[in-house]
């Protein structure tokens, strides 16, 4: 109970900071959605940094290097390390500036005007919208979880109580968990706004910049140092895997750095690149950027891999809690719920979504089609909050209609991510160049939209055909870590085909068949045969040519992007002055001023 | 400078991609894998690069255009003999 007493307090901070947030405040729409455009250097990187920080970032990272090894630092967190503060310095500087000089506050506002079509926005807003929200339902599902997972009643022997109906007691159930994370979001968005979002997500970054390095060392202690326990996963040959990266493919790898585009186009990211009160705040974030990213991820995976020496044979759902139970099993009660509070901190990282859809609501059907001018800018702002508190209540009944179906919005994400790294192309051809269409951008974004549901449909057929992940496959041969690679437990006499050309039983191809034979490449299977290499499934995702979707998704929109822009109108000459008037403003400030500008 | 801070930034990209310790097993003090210590190398190599570009490379023209509006542009150029 102390630990979920502890998580509680953390939640009644987080509310009295959105509260404070809102006595602060102004009755304007900017200082709702925006917060005047006035976040200081720190509190604009910190919530930032934050916003980008989800649970499945975190806990999800733990558990693929629970999986897959120490490689998931470099797959994930420094990729991210470069290619983040890149967009940044060169993507989210522009917005922040086009934002100041122009009055915009979402990215649909300025791609409207950009491309002087109202429509390719409204199709940016639907697309957008659609992979945003299951991160909130997630949200809410993994509040519901771990304050359900923390509260367990224990009796006098230190285990957990089991009811009458044979399940687990809990203090608080997941449904009340559920709805008491959805309210505590839902009151600090609806009355901080921006300014409540963006206190609560730095307070949020301090707390697990913390909790990694106090559960990193508390562990360590607990453990009596992690020297021995790295010995001895280097001791077996299979756990020594671990070490390096022989569990992930190479394409695999290289795809990986694609992804971490998409950050830019999150529309809460990009919409917290407009708070910033000064351009110059923008420099401090992009350098330490890395170096935040680093603060949390090194513990989170490197924890991640003890773990696989403390507790071998977990299958995927399970291992995605293992810094969980690396800290209920080493660390104090009192410690626990402060870590807990930590991890909530995590799980709660939906605030900022659930604001960015409010904002592009508000702002990009409400404003766009009217509302504003007819209502005015109080009727907005309380259009965004009523919007938060609709989002927050639908977001609270999905969770609790499809608790078991988690998997489904984990799914979501994976290809939302893929679907905003593929966006990509489109705001850097808005920023830098003059020729690009709305057509090109439509085609492109068509393509975003088609691609997402086509990798869905590819893993939906080809989930009765992934080869088993190595931690469920060692959970077949007790005793040992992991089976080496290149021993997929198969069904035999069923007919497949795997990578590298290998094809089985005659009749192969169908979507749902099992691997069989002795494949010497088994982490991929061939979806279809007879396309070879084209689409094949692996554990966890599909592939095209062994290298993970986001990568064909990326290339192929910059690729329409640039044809289909060349192939229709260039937008009007006012609106090309509009957004690149760098020459003129040049020519004009030379002709002004006869000092010479070398000489200036 | 241009050419050279986007060929700066290549190299780094590439670095990510160190096959040469794909299966090295290497424990550097005997507790850290060597693929990670050259990955938390990489990390502070990503922040150097952020500061050299913020340092040689920052858009002084975003700053600038601010405080110089399309009316601003239209007043100098009618001053302008």
């Amino acid at each position: 109970m102390i630990p979920a007493l502890i998580v509680f307090a953390y939640l009644c901070v987080v509310l009295y900071i959105g509260i404070f947030a809102f006595r602060k405040g102004k009755a304007s729409g900017e200082d709702f959605f925006l917060a005047s455009r006035g976040l200081g250097p720190a509190v604009f990187l910190l919530s930032l940094f934050g916003t980008n920080m989800t649970a499945f970032a975190i806990l999800g990272s733990s558990g693929l290097a629970y999986r897959q090894g120490i490689g998931v630092f470099a797959l994930m967190a420094t990729s991210s390390s470069l290619v983040i503060p890149l967009t940044l310095f060169f993507i989210g500087t522009r917005l922040w500036a086009l934002g100041k000089r122009f009055g915009h506050m979402t990215q649909v506002q300025f791609l409207r005007d950009r491309w002087e079509c109202s429509g390719i926005g409204t199709f940016i807003f639907a697309l957008t919208a659609a992979m945003l929200v299951p991160y909130i339902i997630i949200g809410v599902i993994g509040g519901g979880q771990t304050l359900e997972g923390i509260s367990t009643v224990m009796g006098p022997d230190g285990k957990p109580v089991i009811g009458p109906d044979g399940k687990t007691m809990h203090w608080v159930s997941y449904e009340v968990g559920g709805a008491i994370v959805a309210l505590v979001v839902m009151s600090y968005v609806f009355f901080g706004g921006m300014r409540g979002t963006a206190w609560v997500n730095a307070f949020q970054t301090v707390l697990f910049l913390c909790f990694g390095t106090f559960a990193f060392i508390l562990i360590a202690r607990s453990l009596g140092g992690f020297d021995s326990v790295m010995q001895k996963l280097a001791a077996n040959p299979s756990s020594a895997q671990l070490l390096s990266r022989e569990r992930i493919l190479p394409t695999e790898f290289f795809s990986y750095m694609f992804i971490p585009l998409s950050s830019i186009m999150f529309p809460h990211i990009a919409i917290m690149c407009m708070t910033a009160k000064k351009i110059s705040h923008f420099k401090k974030t992009v350098v330490l950027y890395p170096i935040c990213i680093m603060a949390v991820w090194v513990p989170a995976v490197y924890l991640g891999v003890v773990a696989a020496s403390q507790y071998p044979g977990l299958g995927p759902g399970e291992s995605d809690d293992v810094i969980i139970r690396l800290l209920t099993d080493n660390v104090p009660y009192l410690l626990a719920g402060i870590l807990g509070a930590g991890i909530m901190a995590c799980v709660m990282a939906s605030d900022s979504q659930i604001l960015a859809l409010s904002t592009m609501f508000s702002e990009d059907i409400f404003a766009y089609y009217g509302g504003k001018d007819r209502f005015g800018d109080k009727a907005q702002i309380w259009t965004g909050r009523i919007f938060v508190i609709l989002i927050a209540l639908l977001a609270y009944v999905i969770a609790l209609a499809l608790k078991d179906k988690a998997g489904i919005f984990e799914l979501a994400i994976r290809f939302a991510f893929s679907g905003f790294a593929s966006l990509a192309p489109i705001m850097l051809a808005a920023l830098f160049w003059k020729r690009s269409t709305k057509w090109g951008a439509l085609a492109a974004s068509l393509w975003v939209a088609f691609a997402v549901l086509g990798t869905w449909y590819l893993t939906a057929v080809s989930e009765k055909i992934a080869p088993r992940p190595p931690a469920a496959r060692q959970a077949s041969a007790p005793g040992s870590v992991s089976q080496p690679t290149g021993q997929i437990n198969v069904a035999p006499g069923q007919p497949t085909a795997v990578s590298s050309g290998q094809t089985a039983a005659p009749g192969a191809g169908a979507p749902g068949s099992r691997p069989a034979g002795p494949p010497t490449s088994p982490r991929l299977v061939q979806i279809y045969p007879a396309l070879g290499d084209m689409f094949q499934r692996g554990a966890v995702n599909v592939y095209i040519y062994g290298f993970l979707p986001v990568m064909p998704m990326v290339l192929i929109s910059a690729l329409l992007m640039i044809v289909v822009s060349l192939l229709t109108k260039p937008p009007g000459k006012e609106t090309i002055d509009k957004y690149f008037p760098k020459k003129e403003t040049e020519q004009a400030a030379v002709s002004a001023d006869p000092v010479p500008a070398s000489r200036a | 400078m241009k050419w050279g801070l986007a060929l700066f930034v290549i190299i780094v990209a590439l670095l990510h991609q160190d096959i040469w310790f794909w299966t090295d097993k290497t424990l550097v003090f005997g507790l850290i894998p060597i693929g990670m210590v050259y990955h938390i190398g990489y990390g502070l190599l990503a922040s150097l690069t952020m500061a050299i570009l913020v340092r040689f490379a920052w858009p002084h023209e975003l700053e600038k255009a601010l405080h110089v509006t399309d009316e601003e542009v239209m007043a100098m150029k009618e001053a302008t003999p």
